[in-house]
Formats: C-alpha cells, sequence, structure tokens
C-alpha cells in the first residue's frame, strides 16, 4: 500500500513505575498504520500490545505514562502529535471517539447497564456532532441495522445485559462508528465471545472496513484471527516489536526466533500428537449413564418448582482406561458442570457414574455417599481452568501439593516433602520452589503446580476442565505434552474439556461435541474435525479461525 | 513454512513470564502494608491508638496517683501548669521544673472555698519520684511513677481535682485500661461468636443461613440503649465490680457479634465457590481443616477491619452505660465512669476540666474510626 500512513508512531515507550523497579511495558515502538488497512499486533500476555493500543488514545492506566515518542495522526491540513495533546482535555476528546474509535475486549463492561443502548449510541453523536436529537436517533437506527442487529428499533430502547456478548460486541461497534472514524482500534474483540460468534463479529469488522475505508489496528493473542482478518502484523514480546511484516510473508517466512517459536507453537497444535493405537478390548473407567442435573429456576412458594435449567440433560459418556476423552461446545454448554458433576460438586438430580476402581469394584459415584467420596478423591482428580484462583495464595506450594497426600495416605511429613518435591521435579519445575507462594510463579508453572497436586497420590481419571485456556499459545502444548507424559506413566484416563478444538485436536482419542447441556454428537477426534455429521458441530469446526492465511479467500495464488 | 533453524528456546519463554510474576511477588502482608501506608490519617490514627494502647498497658507507672486517693483539702482544685525555671533569689533563675501551689480563699458570697493559683509556693516535681507503692500489672511490686512531686504531702493535679479532691489525670489515665479493655476484650467475645455463627451460617447455608440472619436482624433491630438499660438495670447492685465488669461485657457483646458475622457470612458465602476451596473439598480435606487452614487465612485481614471498627462502638456504649450510671461502678474508673460528674450545672461552669475524659473517648473513636477505614481499604491486597 502507497501512500500517507493515517497513523504514525515513532519511538513509543509506556512505562509504569512499579514499587522498586519501573515497568516498561512498552520499548520504542514505531509503526505506521495506512488507510484501509488493518495491521494486527499480536504478542503474549504482557507483551505490551494493549498498552500500545491505549496509549493511542491516551488512555494508559495510572500510574502509567508515555515517556517518550510521537503518535501523529495525519489530519486533512494539519498533523495531530496526540503525545502532545496530554490524556485530558477538548483537544484528545474531538480525537477519542471522533477520529480514532476504540472496542473492548469486555462488551459487558465497556457498555453502561444503566442507559439503553440507543441512549449510548445517541449520546455519542450528539457529543461530537451537531445534529438534533431525531437526526441522531435515526442515525443509530441505521447503524444497528448495519451492524445487523435484528429490529434495530426495537433494539435501541433496550438495556445492554437484555443482549447476549456476541450482541453486545455488534452494539460496541456501533456506537464505535457512530461518528465515522477514520482509525479504529479493536482490543481482543473476540476473545470473550465463543468461535461461532467470533466468526461473526470478525467478517462484519472487515465488511465495515472495506466500505468505509477505515484503517484498523486489531490487538488479539489468536494466530488464527490473524490469518483471517490482518494485511500487515506486527509481532511484541516483551514490549519490544520483534517483526512486522505481510500477514502472508510473515506465516510463510518468519523472520525472528521468537516468532518462528510462536508460529512453530500454534502451528504444532494443528495436527494430533502420535498417539498409541487403542487395544481391542477397552476397559471402561467410568461409565456415564443419563447423567442429569437439572435446577430449579422459579422455586414457588410451597410448591413445585415449574421450570427447569437442565445445564445437564441426560448425558451417557464412557471413558475407558487410557483414554483422553474430550469435551467441546460453547459457553454455557454445560461442559464445566458436566465435569464437576462427575466429581460430586454439584450433586446430579438423575442417572449414574459407574467407576471402576483401582481394585475392580464398582461404584456409583452419583449416589455415593461423603465417606464413600472421601475414599475416591485420592484417585479421581481435577484441573482447574484458571491457575490463578485454584491455587490458594495463602499457602505454599509444598502445603498445597501435599494436602491430597494429607488426607489420602499415612505419610509423614518427611515423606511428603520428598514426594512433594519429587513431583515437582517430574512437572519440570525447581524441586526448591516448594516453599514459595504461588504467586512467585507465571501461569504456565502454576497450572505445573495444579498437576502435580492432581498427580500427587494415586490417579486414575482426571477431569481437566480447560486447563490450557488461562495460559499463553506458546505454553499450551508444553503442557499437554506434561499431560500426555504423565497419561503414560500412569496409565491415567483423562475427561478433557475445553472449548478450543485445536487443543482437543491435538490431545484427544474421542470427542463429544455438547450443546445446551447435551452431546449432540461423539466419535473419534479425526472423524468429529475432519468429517462432523451433525450440523452444529460443522458450524462449530467451520468457524474456528485456522493459522493459515493461504486459506483466505483474498490469498494470492 | 520453516522451522529448520533453532528455534526460540521454550524456557526462556518461561523464564520471561517469571520475571513478570516476580513483579507482583511481594507478599500479602507487605501489599497490605504498602496500601495501608497510602491512607495518612489511618497512619496518624495508628500512631494515636498505639499510643492509647501504651497508656493502658502502663497505667500504674505513668499516673502519679492511685485513683482513689483523695484529699478533702483540694476538691475541685483547677489544672496546675509545669513551670521549668524557677527564680534563684540572685536576680537569675535556675532549672527546677515545678508547679504552683494554690491559696485557698472562702467566698464570703457562696461559702465555697475557691482557689487561685499562688505563683509564691513552688512545688518541685521530677520524673520518676517515688511515690505511692503500686504492684503493675498486679505482678511487680514497684513505687516509682513517671512524673510527681518530690515531696509526696504537696498538692499535684495536673489536670485539675474532682469533688472528692482526687487527681484527674490519675483517674483518667486508669480509666484508659477500663475503657480500652472493654472495647478489645468486649470485641474478642463478639469475635468468637460472630465467626463461628457467621462462619457456619456462609458456609452452610440453606435453612441454617436463615434462621441465624433472621436472628441477626431481629437483635439489630431493637433499640440498643433501651436494651442495655433493662440487661444492666437487672444485674444485682451487691456485685463485685469485677463481676459488673464481665456483665457488661457480656450485654456488650451481645449486640456487637452481628456486624462481625455479617462480615464472615460474606465472605464465607463468596469463598465456597472459589476454584482453591473446590479443590481443597477435592482433595479430599475434611470439612473443618477446610475452614480454618484454607478459607480463615483470607479473612483474617477482613477480621482486623471489622474489628477495628467495632472496638470505637464497644467503646462508646460502655461510655454512655456508665454515664447513665448502669455501667461500670466506682471504684472501678473508666471514662464512662468520670463523665458521671459532669451531670450536674456545677461542673460546667466550675469545673470544665471534669471533661478531659470525654475528650479522651473523642480522640480514641475518631482514631479507632480512621484507622479502622485505612484497615479496611487496605484489606483486601488481592481486590480492585
Amino acid at each position: 500500500m502507497t501512500g500517507k500512513p493515517i497513523l504514525k508512531v515513532r519511538n513509543l515507550s509506556v512505562d509504569f513505575p512499579m514499587r522498586r523497579a519501573v515497568l516498561h511495558a512498552v520499548k520504542d515502538i514505531s509503526f505506521d498504520l495506512m488507510p484501509g488497512e488493518t495491521l494486527c499486533v499480536v504478542g503474549e500476555s504482557g507483551s505490551g500490545k494493549s498498552v500500545t493500543a491505549r496509549a493511542i488514545l491516551q488512555l494508559v492506566a495510572k500510574p502509567g505514562s508515555i515517556t517518550q515518542g510521537e503518535i501523529v495522526l495525519a489530519g486533512g491540513e494539519d498533523d495531530v502529535d496526540i503525545v502532545k495533546l496530554g490524556s485530558s482535555g477538548p483537544a484528545i476528546r474531538q480525537i477519542r471517539g471522533r477520529r480514532i474509535a476504540m472496542i473492548f475486549q469486555e462488551p459487558m463492561t465497556s457498555l453502561s447497564p444503566v442507559h439503553t443502548i440507543g441512549h449510548q449510541i445517541v449520546e455519542t453523536i450528539l457529543l461530537h456532532e451537531q445534529v438534533s436529537k431525531d437526526e441522531a436517533r435515526k442515525r443509530a437506527i441505521a447503524l444497528l441495522d448495519r451492524v445487523r442487529i435484528p429490529n434495530p428499533e426495537q433494539a435501541l430502547d433496550r438495556y445492554s445485559f437484555e443482549f447476549s456478548g456476541g450482541m453486545r460486541q455488534r452494539a460496541m461497534i456501533a456506537m464505535a462508528l457512530s461518528c465515522n472514524p477514520e482509525v479504529l482500534i479493536a482490543d481482543e474483540p473476540t476473545t470473550a465471545l465463543d468461535v461461532t460468534t467470533q466468526a461473526e463479529i470478525l467478517s462484519l469488522i472487515k465488511e465495515l472496513q472495506r466500505d468505509r475505508g477505515m484503517a484498523v489496528l486489531f490487538i488479539t493473542h489468536d494466530m488464527g484471527v490473524v490469518a483471517q482478518i490482518a494485511d500487515r502484523v506486527m509481532v511484541m514480546f516483551r514490549g519490544e516489536k520483534v517483526e512486522e511484516a505481510n500477514v502472508f510473508d510473515l506465516f510463510a517466512n518468519p523472520q525472528k526466533a521468537y516468532t518462528k517459536a510462536l508460529l512453530g507453537s500454534v502451528l504444532k497444535l494443528e495436527t494430533p500428537a502420535p498417539r498409541p493405537p487403542r487395544p481391542a478390548a477397552e476397559v471402561p473407567v467410568a461409565a456415564i449413564d443419563n447423567l442429569a442435573l437439572h435446577f430449579p429456576l422459579n422455586p414457588g412458594f410451597m410448591g413445585k418448582p415449574v421450570t427447569y435449567l437442565k445445564a445437564i440433560d441426560g448425558i451417557s459418556l464412557t471413558i475407558n482406561e487410557g483414554e483422553t476423552v474430550g469435551v467441546v461446545g460453547e459457553s454455557g454448554s454445560g461442559k464445566t458442570t458436566l465435569g464437576r458433576t462427575l466429581l460430586r460438586v454439584y450433586t446430579p438430580t438423575g442417572g449414574t457414574v459407574n467407576y471402576r476402581r483401582g481394585d475392580g469394584t464398582l461404584v456409583d459415584i452419583a449416589s455415593l455417599r461423603k465417606s464413600g467420596l472421601q475414599s475416591l478423591y485420592g484417585e479421581v482428580r481435577m484441573i482447574f481452568q484458571d491457575p490463578h484462583s485454584s491455587l490458594n495464595p495463602r499457602m505454599t506450594v509444598y502445603q498445597i501439593i501435599s494436602e491430597p497426600l494429607r488426607t489420602n495416605t499415612r505419610m509423614s511429613e518427611a515423606q511428603m516433602r520428598d514426594r512433594v518435591e519429587e513431583l515437582l521435579t517430574r512437572v519440570g519445575l525447581p524441586a526448591d520452589g516448594a516453599d514459595r507462594y504461588p504467586h512467585a510463579f507465571s501461569g504456565g508453572q502454576r497450572q505445573r503446580i495444579s498437576i502435580a497436586r492432581a498427580i500427587a497420590v494415586r490417579p486414575r481419571l482426571i477431569v481437566a476442565d480447560e486447563p490450557t485456556s488461562a495460559l499463553d499459545v506458546s505454553l499450551r502444548h508444553q503442557v499437554l505434552d506434561l499431560m500426555r507424559d504423565l497419561q503414560t506413566e500412569f496409565g491415567l484416563s483423562y475427561l478433557f474439556i475445553s472449548h478450543d478444538i485445536s487443543v482437543i485436536r491435538y490431545f484427544c482419542d474421542r470427542v463429544a461435541v455438547m450443546k445446551s447441556g447435551k452431546i449432540v454428537e461423539i466419535g473419534d477426534v479425526a472423524q468429529i474435525c475432519e468429517r462432523p455429521v451433525h450440523d452444529y458441530t460443522k458450524t462449530l469446526i467451520s468457524a474456528v479461525p485456522r493459522p493459515d492465511p493461504r486459506l483466505r479467500a483474498d490469498a494470492p495464488a | 513454512m520453516s522451522l529448520d533453524t533453532k528455534p526460540y528456546d521454550a524456557d526462556a519463554l518461561l523464564d520471561q513470564q517469571v520475571t513478570a510474576g516476580q513483579f507482583q511477588a511481594a507478599g500479602q502482608w507487605t501489599m497490605v502494608w504498602s496500601r495501608f501506608r497510602r491512607h495518612k490519617l489511618a497512619l496518624v490514627s495508628l500512631a494515636v491508638v498505639g499510643f492509647i494502647y501504651f497508656i493502658a498497658l502502663f497505667a500504674e507507672f505513668l499516673a502519679p496517683y492511685d485513683p482513689g486517693k483523695f484529699d478533702p483539702r483540694y476538691t475541685f482544685v483547677p489544672p496546675q501548669g509545669i513551670g521549668l525555671f524557677v527564680d534563684d533569689g540572685q536576680g537569675g533563675s535556675r532549672f527546677q521544673p515545678h508547679v504552683t501551689g494554690y491559696k485557698i480563699e472562702l467566698n464570703p458570697v457562696s461559702f465555697r472555698r475557691e482557689f487561685t493559683i499562688d505563683p509564691e509556693t513552688i512545688i518541685p516535681i521530677g520524673l520518676f519520684v517515688e511515690g505511692q507503692p503500686y504492684k503493675l500489672w498486679g505482678l511487680f511490686g514497684m513505687n516509682r511513677h513517671l512524673i510527681g512531686p518530690i515531696d509526696q504531702s504537696q498538692p499535684f493535679f495536673l489536670a485539675g481535682g474532682d469533688r472528692l479532691g482526687r487527681d484527674l489525670l490519675s483517674r483518667t489515665i486508669h480509666g484508659t485500661r477500663i475503657s480500652m479493655s472493654i472495647g478489645l476484650v468486649g470485641v474478642g467475645l463478639s469475635l468468637v461468636l460472630g465467626m463461628i455463627l457467621g462462619g457456619i451460617s456462609g458456609y452452610r447455608g440453606g435453612m441454617v443461613d436463615r434462621i441465624i440472619q433472621r436472628v441477626i436482624e431481629f437483635i439489630r433491630s431493637v433499640p440498643t440503649i433501651p436494651l442495655w438499660l433493662g440487661l444492666a438495670a437487672a444485674m444485682p447492685k451487691d456485685w463485685p465490680p469485677l463481676q459488673v465488669y464481665f456483665s457488661i461485657l457480656v450485654i456488650l457483646s451481645l449486640i456487637g457479634w452481628t456486624e462481625i458475622a455479617r462480615v464472615v457470612r460474606g465472605r464465607f458465602l463468596s469463598l465456597r465457590n472459589e476454584d482453591f476451596v473446590i479443590s481443597a473439598r477435592l482433595d479430599g480435606v475434611s470439612e473443618f481443616r477446610l475452614i480454618m487452614r484454607h478459607m480463615m487465612p483470607s479473612l483474617y485481614s477482613h477480621l482486623i477491619a471489622a474489628i477495628t471498627l467495632a472496638i470505637p462502638n464497644m467503646i462508646l456504649a460502655e461510655t454512655a452505660l456508665s454515664f447513665l450510671g448502669l455501667g461500670l461502678q466506682p471504684p472501678i474508673v473508666s471514662w464512662g465512669v468520670l463523665l458521671q460528674d459532669t451531670q450536674n450545672l456545677r461542673a460546667i461552669t466550675q469545673a470544665p476540666w471534669l471533661f478531659i475524659p470525654g475528650i479522651c473517648v473523642v480522640i480514641a473513636v475518631l482514631a479507632l474510626n480512621f484507622l479502622g477505614d485505612g484497615v479496611r481499604d487496605a484489606a483486601d491486597p488481592y481486590g480492585k
């Protein structure tokens, strides 16, 4: 693309003073944004990509501040250096919303719940342009129609909490577009959304951009999204720009080692890991039969509840010894609830879970009493999604990992000490980390601690509830490979819950697709991913952005 | 795609995240403290509260006299000022801390004795003087006082005297111990009740929770002063002072626990569904251990805040009761008991220094409230 860039960032640095040190969130970044192009800023957590985006609108959260550099917005007659405008005052407000608009990751928190959608859009229009209220309302309706919100006239008078996540993000986009901005900054706008909704929002942004000739600065950590929508890509790492290139060149021929590693870890998840063939005669570990969990919705006064929320609605699923069964579904499909019901965090309202214990006896977990459950806690384990909330911040790593040993075995303190150090070494952490608190570890390391806790006693079945979703992509396959190694070592079975098809495909033998508390399709992982039968599965699979720009319609031959 | 060159070291990626983690690797209490320090008023209040409790702890030593010592010659004497230098008779002056004596005159109209400061009578005073013997904390026999007249027979009233000629300063200092300890011990009792009942209520939920919450609402809806009055009036007059003291404590705590129970319940309700609590449950941890080891530590900072905010209420309640003559009874000295003397007009017109204990109450309550605010804001270092 030739011509004058609409936005020119030169030597931008943003610092955050910490208690003892200064965190250089963004170090000396320079880039150009051309009119009508999409520049994707990609990087893992802590790479400074969001801070860069916020700095452009002077929205850096305190105590952070822009320490050097310039951000030049090309105007009709004059160029404006945004850095010189300061973070408040009429000059910067003229730019925010009117010339550069921003959409955020979480549409629920960026829309006010006490005003109607229409009120918020109309207000934005009135704020920036001299039009009458009726005129502004008409434009708001047109905008909602443009972002394909059905019945825009009625939708205008509804509140944000009446909308689904995808609808909210559409409303947010409508609001951002209300003053015809020249630049749109999208900060992970689809991260909080389901894949099918994500696909819709992405194509909407793409389409709007084509119509209006907007420049889009798109912040994301998802290489699949990058491959789908970017014209050019800027890779960031620890606040620095690693590489900037055309999207096709970047994927085909990455220059820097970091980019290669990042792409490598993404692509590794694209192909299933080699797995040993399943034995001819399967031995089931847990047979879930017609499991149900219904929550009463409107408990009538002294009467029986009339309607139920069917979180799990008659699930039947068998997990065999040494097998990994994946459960995939969008948010609200009941997959997490299924995992938790299996472990009796919730008591099911119907159905059975026949679990074969280590000694060959069968027990029904669904109807087991407290004392019976107690003896299972060493065998059936759980790994949680968020390693930040599942490790008690007030206990040391030793205390956390030794807890299951304390309750399920008769080890002495010294024996537990040895075992914990052994476990830490096994999951690839230094043994001397035992006396530190979880916050001294990174997300990936914390998830390793969770895994160490799960395998502390003699585990046979592990329910892994989105164990990689909170992790950066470069760490995902590391954690998965560790889990795989442990599986061969202990003959473990996994119930692996995830919303991420690529992780499922990489890790699982069989996969069940869940929707609204029911399993719509179950089968071998290759079959589900390559030749899905059910319509819902087809939509789900096709919505997943593949990290390969060559699959795009506009790819050069 | 070519990945043939040496891939980016995966460990380096991990390392990067570790360093990122270390930026926030400060311990919980360090974080609480650094937040607390930003609250300047709370920091000052902390010093004030510390000072008040220091006085309470060493009351016998800091007070010039025993609170019961009286001298009928000096009823309602005004406070004396401390002078540092005396005229040495040769035109110069020498260093000698002193107070001045009193001239007693009989007012011919009102037939009352009136005191005027007599600058001629010098009463030398000193630090660490020998005076009335006492037992510090009832254990160590001592007779040194921080400050006092060198000749014990001379009058020494830095804060004036009351209607029996007792030294108000000594009585206020001794009152500090009772008033502040009522606050502390009373809150201790409420804490035990509040933690147990609030904990059960929050952890169990359901019917138990509903019953306990209704009881709390009922107790809180009863007007407190009449309730206290009723309970205090029901106490036999012939009980020994110590027994009265403890009964008052129990009465105050019976109402005070509700606030703490609510704090504990609220935290338990939210903690119950935290991932780390569920994971501890799935480790097979017993219920008792789950509550004590996994949930309680997350509550400590909140409890400290709740306690700090509950103490001033206790102090005020005790003061109010004692002021009305229904709380502690002489010879026990508390600020409330001392304030009983201000109930008549003569005190206001003739001896305004009798309000000094009231000023102490105001300072103590304000300081504790500010401190509590600061602690509450700093309490949750992982919150926003």
